[in-house]
């Protein structure tokens, strides 16, 4: 069964948002981002682990030179399984997500996905483009296997979207706080909190905040109204700035988790 | 044709209300897209639907088709090509003769107009060859909106001379780097400015591919392809054809000629670019030799490795190196619908050198893999049949990869005049 309903209710009780870190599985190589995640995962409530893909048409350039820093150096999604598992013996109650695009989990078949994400230990899964209406392939077999489909809703969606995406989603829902790709400048605050309220009228489930969040300042902001706070390319983009010395990578991604993990809880 | 040409505005064979097209159990096509865009292609398909009911959007496009673009195309009845191949006589779509060069136009005059009734001022593209970004920026100088044309850095090296057509247009054309530099890429790149910009912003769409309503709509657009070419292979040769044949980048051109044949008891032949074989892992034979895969919004057949990452493809010509096709010509090829051929980048250029030669018509080498494959197909039949094959562009962007593969000398140097 997903942890992450016991995850809300763990931060609830400490009357503070979740903190969702991001990281690309294999980046810049398997074993550096085995440390890499590890070192995340001790900041983190929940663990979002980027499944590589050739094509990421949802991401921006930082996220996209992840993908393919993952790929160039012999990423399988035979590592991202087994990286996923590490960090779940680790971290027996934190919330792990596999998050990236619809065609791995197609290619692999979705009920040989599902039960290798179960058997790793993953909670939860985000694919940017299975939008509810194309649901059909994997909500039954996500549903069978316990895993939580977490669905994305952003400022173009409607009502009757977010509606629609209250019927299919579970775990949480994930709020895309611009128009936009990953990695791009926060939206304007007022108007995120306008939409996430909005949203909260049609659905129970916990709502995040995520894309742009890129400082402490505007992770306490979103933190104030939202359930969660979803942190990505500033964190991958600790890699790439210090790529000479992996160990610099790991203290720099620690150094930012931590910023960011003080900033929500203040 | 003298007189105006009547089209058919039924929608035939139409996707269900999701955009899919169904075969054996597989919904090809659909909308695989991020939930940003979501509510514009709703609105766009929204767009779609009431403007296709709208005669008067029909007038204009009809009218622009007409008077701008030069339909209806010819339909030629190549009597040398066909001496020369010996066999069924070969009938050519001359889509060539299109402003701008290629069958791409009937789709941005299409998109253009549904631009500008949905009060968008900018439209984005991507392109391949260039064709695609040439008829955009076409269009949108006609239609005095802001145009931005996204490209590969390696077709941009290779399609230098439409590169230079989308400046002269005034489109600005914006180089990709990312992953392979080729249209998937540009695809990508496309999707990404359009997510954070799709308020004032319109995406056209180039081929009968991408999230619904795009292969519908592009489909659409492009069915005055065969259904001119019906009315005037029955005009002319007192029937239909046996075997109507296509190349295949993403599918446009192909499901333009071939959509409004289905129906009759015609072969329906879809040319893929085999570029140095189908054996080589060198090609981009979607339907040949990938399976089904989800990428840039639909469910179709797609080159990909056993773990879905995408391919890098080959061809020739920069308008066929597509790792993806357009979900209906995928469904209609599982229903055994469709038949595959292919033709390698040497068959390619080969056909290319026969029709200028034969017929003094130089074809873009996209629709030479249609013109090899088609050659091939009628030397096996019989001077009674007929072979219909869609000319979809002229070749003039093309001369310079020609000339690159053909070794051109200069002989006219130092000779004085
Ligand atoms: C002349 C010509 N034919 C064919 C194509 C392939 O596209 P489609 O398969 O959409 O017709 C292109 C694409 O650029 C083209 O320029």
């Amino acid at each position: 069964m997903s942890r992450l309903p016991e995850v809300f209710k763990r931060c609830k009780s400490e009357k503070r948002a979740a903190l969702i870190g991001y990281l690309t599985a294999g980046d810049p190589d398997v074993n550096t981002s085995k440390d890499l995640l590890l070192t995340l995962a001790k900041q983190v409530d929940i663990l979002e682990i980027g499944m590589p893909f050739s094509d990421p048409a949802a991401d921006g350039p930082v996220i996209q030179a992840a993908s393919e820093r993952a790929l160039a150096s012999g990423t399988h999604i035979s590592d991202v399984f087994k990286l996923a598992q590490t960090v779940r013996e680790a971290n027996p109650d934190i919330g792990i997500v596999l998050m990236g695009y619809a065609n791995t989990p197609f290619v692999l078949g979705f009920d040989n996905f599902s039960k290798q994400a179960v058997s790793a230990g993953v909670d939860a899964v985000l694919l940017v483009d299975i939008p509810p209406e194309e649901g059909y392939l994997c909500d039954p077999i996500f549903k069978q296997y316990g895993l939580d489909r977490i669905l994305l809703l952003s400022p173009t969606s409607t009502d009757e979207r977010i509606k629609l995406a209250n019927k299919h989603a579970s775990g949480f829902i994930y709020y895309v706080s611009l128009n936009g790709i990953t990695g791009a400048n926060i939206g304007e605050m007022t108007s995120i909190r306008q939409k996430v309220d909005n949203i909260r009228t049609h659905t129970d489930l916990p709502v995040c905040v995520g894309f742009g969040v890129k400082t402490p300042q505007q992770a306490s902001e979103v933190a104030e109204f939202s359930d969660g706070v979803v942190v990505g390319s500033h964190f991958v983009g600790q890699i790439p700035a210090h790529a000479r010395e992996s160990q610099n990578m790991t203290t720099a991604i620690n150094h930012a988790a931590q910023a960011m993990k003080m900033a929500i809880q203040a | 044709m003298t007189t105006d040409f009547i089209y058919d505005l039924s929608i035939k064979h139409a996707p269900d209300a999701g955009g899919h097209f169904e075969a054996n159990g597989t919904l090809f096509g659909g909308r695989f897209a991020a939930e940003t865009l979501m509510q514009p292609l709703q609105e766009i398909e929204q767009a779609f639907t009431d403007a296709w009911a709208d005669p008067e959007f029909h007038a204009e496009r009809l009218d622009l088709l007409k008077n701008y673009v030069g339909r209806a195309t010819p339909l030629y009845h190549a009597k040398h090509l066909t001496a020369e191949v010996g066999g069924a006589q070969i009938y050519l779509k001359r889509e060539d003769l299109n402003h701008t060069g290629a069958h791409k136009v009937n789709n941005t005059i299409g998109q253009a107009l549904l631009a500008r009734r949905m009060g968008k001022k900018k439209v984005i593209a991507e392109t391949g060859a260039g064709q695609h970004g040439v008829a955009t920026a076409t269009v949108a100088a006609m239609f005095n909106m802001q145009c931005d044309i996204y490209m590969g850095r390696e077709d941009i090296r290779r399609q230098a001379p439409n590169v230079f057509r989308m400046k002269l247009l005034g489109a600005n054309v914006v180089p990709v780097d990312s992953g392979t530099a080729t249209l998937k890429d540009a695809v990508n790149e496309a999707l990404r400015v359009w997510v954070a910009n799709c308020e004032d912003t319109y995406y056209i769409f180039g081929t009968a591919a991408g999230p619904h309503p795009f292969p519908l709509m592009v489909r659409q657009f492009h069915t005055v392809i065969g259904q001119e070419a019906r009315a005037q292979c029955l005009e002319q040769a007192g029937k239909l054809p046996d075997v109507a044949v296509a190349c295949v980048g993403g599918g446009s051109n192909a499901i333009g000629l071939l959509h409004p044949l289905q129906d009759d008891d015609i072969r329906l032949v879809a040319v893929e670019a085999a570029g140095h074989g189908l054996e080589s892992g060198e090609h981009a034979a979607a339907l040949a030799k990938g399976k089904p895969g989800i990428i840039h919004g639909s469910l179709s057949y797609l080159l990909e490795d056993e773990e879905g990452q995408i391919q890098g493809t080959h061809s020739i010509s920069a308008g066929l190196d597509y790792p993806g096709v357009g979900p209906e010509l995928a469904a209609m090829m599982e229903a055994g619908r469709l038949e595959l051929d292919s033709a390698t980048d040497d068959d390619a250029l080969q056909a290319f050198q026969v029709l200028t030669k034969a017929e003094g018509i130089i074809p873009a080498l996209e629709s030479s893999h249609a013109l090899a494959a088609g050659m091939r197909i009628a030397a096996n039949m019989q001077p009674n049949q007929i072979v219909l094959i869609n000319l979809s562009g002229r070749g003039d962007k093309d001369l310079n990869t020609v000339m690159d593969k053909l070794g051109f000398q200069d002989d006219t140097q130092g000779v004085s005049t």
